[in-house]
């Protein structure tokens, strides 16, 4: 009996630690805790142009043109990405409300906006 | 001049008066006369020195958007077509003094895409090689490599101005200062010292300017244009003669407006659409075997005393 509770306990630490390295793994993957959106590049435009989303949403943008395209902040409020080649992906996880516009530098007819709102 | 023209080489000659006295100008400065006096005239850059008879008559090579890196359908090895292109260089009768290279040496600024492209270079005999950056050599870094490979310019900013011949050249960088939803500029500070580097001139001097987006406005939609460049032109309009080469929209395009005639020319890598002629001005496939007459370099001769300057376009398709 003793040696089963013994058991069981070894049992749930084990569990604990699994599930902790499976988070930290994940962490380490960059894979976001919060929700996702996607905006494709496609056709010399961010396809949605205005995204909503709420605060600790990760937006992906990935470049479907066969020519490359960067996500730039217009005033620099968030980092931007490097060049997106043919298939590339960015991500960029909105913390804080407001209101994000950004382009590309490559084309910088090319603009977009990230809305976000409070949790 | 159609670019579905299938003909190798296409000669555009300006017969406009005021360009005919321009290039007069530029046959004088061929000649070699101008050369001994012009002072401040820069460098490292300026000729051999000695006229002779040889130098009566002088050439010099546009070579654009090499794009070394773009790997998708609209051309599939950018490398192969650039060395037909010099393979091409290497047959002319006569080696071009000097080649421009007005931009988009890479695809994305990587420093592999750079080796390539310098390697590649080798393969041209002339004896000055200048560079502008296009906006796809500048990405990440403001265009820190592109300058510390191909020249930094005034304090480290890419434009620079050299003397060829009696020539004054001006190499400008506008793909630096882009904003959202606007046409790119050349930029207050870099306007300035064009003022200040053409003021010493006299205004026979022919000046040739070159850059990679146009100094022109060929088409806003797609950011085809320099929305400062109109203050360039009061800086330009006193000089008899003017040539702006420009690359960028991969695709012949040319305009005359007073003294000023602006070129820009086709790449090496892919072609892009007539202005407005599709949805975007993304890289044009087009069908199989014809790819290279949508390519090509350019060359630029001082003919003779009373010829008009000759633009060569030549395209990469092979004879027929």
């Amino acid at each position: 009996m003793r040696r089963d509770v013994f058991g069981l306990i070894f049992l749930s630490l084990f569990m604990v630690a699994s599930i902790l390295g499976a988070v930290r793994t994940a962490r380490a993957d960059v894979a976001p805790a919060g929700p996702t959106v996607q905006v494709s590049i496609f056709n010399y435009k961010f396809d949605s142009e205005t995204v909503t989303i709420k605060a600790g949403t990760t937006v992906t943008w990935t470049n479907k043109d066969e020519i490359p395209h960067t996500v730039a902040s217009t005033d620099k409020t968030f980092k931007g990405s490097a060049g997106l080649d043919t298939g590339d992906s960015y991500s960029y996880t909105f913390d804080k409300p407001g209101t994000y516009k950004y382009y590309c530098t490559l084309h910088p007819f090319m603009t977009g906006t990230i809305v976000v709102t409070a949790k | 001049m159609s670019v579905h023209d299938s003909k190798r080489e296409e000669i555009e000659t300006v017969q406009d008066s005021e360009r005919r006295k321009l290039l007069q100008c530029m046959a004088w400065a061929g000649a070699g006369v101008l050369w001994t006096m012009k002072g401040g005239v820069l460098s490292a850059k300026t000729l051999d020195g000695i006229a002779s008879a040889a130098d009566t008559d002088f050439s010099f090579l546009q070579i654009s958007d090499t794009h070394i890196g773009f790997h998708q359908a609209a051309n599939p090895d950018v490398m192969a077509t650039l060395q037909s292109a010099i393979a091409h260089v290497s047959g002319l009768a006569r080696t071009p003094s000097f080649v421009l290279h007005t931009g988009d040496v890479s695809h994305l600024s990587k420093p592999e895409q750079f080796d390539a492209a310098q390697q590649a270079f080798k393969g041209i005999k002339a004896d000055s090689w200048f560079f502008t950056p296009g906006e796809h050599d500048i990405i990440g870094d403001d265009g820190a490599e592109f300058f510390k490979r191909f020249g930094g310019g005034v304090d480290g900013k890419g434009y620079y101005s050299f003397d060829y011949k009696g020539m004054h050249c001006l190499c400008l960088v506008n793909v630096l200062g882009f904003q959202a939803g606007t046409m790119v500029n050349l930029g207050d500070e870099q306007l300035e010292w064009v003022e200040q580097d053409l003021k010493k001139l006299s205004s026979s001097t022919p000046i040739l300017v070159f850059a990679h987006i146009p100094l022109w406005t060929v088409y806003e939609p797609w950011g085809w244009g320099t929305g400062d460049a109109p203050r360039l032109y009061t800086y330009l309009r006193r000089f008899g003669s003017v040539t702006v080469l420009n690359g960028h929209i991969h695709q012949i395009q040319q305009k005359i407006e007073g003294n000023i005639t602006f070129y820009t020319a086709r790449g090496t890598a892919y072609p892009q659409p007539q202005p407005g002629a599709a949805p975007n001005p993304g890289p044009l496939t087009v069908p199989a075997g014809q790819l290279g007459s949508y390519l090509g370099i350019r060359e630029i001769r001082h003919v003779s005393v009373d010829g008009p300057l000759a633009v060569t376009d030549t395209s990469l398709a092979l004879p027929a």
